[in-house]
């Protein structure tokens, strides 16, 4: 009953589907879009702290610390735009979101 | 060998109900929760791999400033959550059909891969053995020196999230009085006080 790389990269890969899965489920909620967006990010870095560990290699943790950093900052600014959102339209319906016709 | 192993299950299977639980709750305030327990589940993981560094960093970076920022927004905005749950089932089918690809195909690979025999060899930065030195401290001595420039870039992006949050969210309310200091210090004596005569018996 050893634990290998494969167990947590398979942790890795269902964290990442779920993400993927979340975004689809709840396409009018802001909120939990950004959310599965975090967990997409934490499955990165399960997957690079992962094969880190079983490599032997510490690069894989560097970089683990800035795509953490980058997710941070994601986190802050979506939120920010979400607050300047919610101010100026009085709600956060994915679907009102097309003032750019985009 | 045991306790490793089950611990390993133990935090996965949290982590994943948790992850599960963070798409399905009802409640958004439910969701940030369920994602706080994933998370914390994940630094577990983390502990169990020998990165008890990053581990520390997650629960206090992750659980104790972004959640918490996720949290407060998702008290601070009056938002009919309920509205927002219309037409729910209704992406579930191309949702579900989409993770299904995507987890086979990961399935795929996890399947199909072997690692390269000389993977070893090529290693830029050896794990020092835990005896001689802390999982901190030899990433320290990683980050400090070989990465010093990834690390200034990773504070530059958190300046401009910083600098850009607060710019979004800042807004002055046109009636709320505030202090102007210039215009205090270029105040005079002749601009300050004007001087009346006041005839007796008379008002102004």
């Amino acid at each position: 009953m050893t634990i290998g790389l494969g167990h947590y990269l398979t942790v890795g890969a269902i964290l990442f589907t779920i993400g993927i899965f979340g975004i689809f489920l709840n396409r009018k909620n802001v909120i939990i879009i950004l959310m599965s967006i975090e967990l997409i990010l934490l499955a990165v870095n399960v997957n690079l702290v992962a094969f880190s560990a079983f490599l032997g290699d510490l690069v894989g943790q560097v970089y683990a610390l800035l795509v953490l950093t980058v997710a941070a900052a994601e986190a802050a600014i979506g939120l920010a735009i979400l607050v300047a959102y919610y101010r100026n339209r009085g709600s956060i319906a994915v679907e009102d979101i097309n003032l750019m016709k985009g | 060998m045991l306790f490793p192993a089950l611990f390993f299950y133990l935090f996965a299977g949290v982590c994943i109900s948790a992850a599960i639980m963070v798409i399905a709750a009802r409640n958004p305030v439910h969701s940030v929760l369920f994602l706080i327990l994933a998370f914390v589940n994940a630094a577990a993981l983390f502990i169990l791999l020998g990165a008890e560094f990053l581990a520390m960093i997650l629960i206090i970076v992750y659980v104790g400033a972004v959640l918490v920022l996720f949290l407060f927004v998702v008290m601070m905005l009056d938002v009919d959550f309920a509205e927002l749950r219309q037409g729910f089932l209704q992406y579930l089918p191309i949702g579900a059909f989409l993770g299904a690809i995507l987890l086979i195909e990961l399935v795929l690979v996890l399947v199909g891969w072997t690692i390269d025999p000389n993977a070893q060899q090529t290693v830029a930065a050896p794990i020092p053995p835990a005896a001689s030195m802390l999982n901190a401290q030899a990433l320290g001595h990683v980050l400090y020196t070989r990465y010093v420039y990834f690390f200034q870039a990773a504070g530059v992006v958190l300046l401009v999230a910083m600098i850009g949050a607060i710019v979004l969210t800042l807004r002055h309310k046109p009636h709320v009085k505030r202090q102007n200091i210039a215009e205090q210090i270029a105040r005079t004596k002749a601009n300050a006080i004007e001087i009346v005569k006041v005839r007796p018996g008379q008002g102004l």
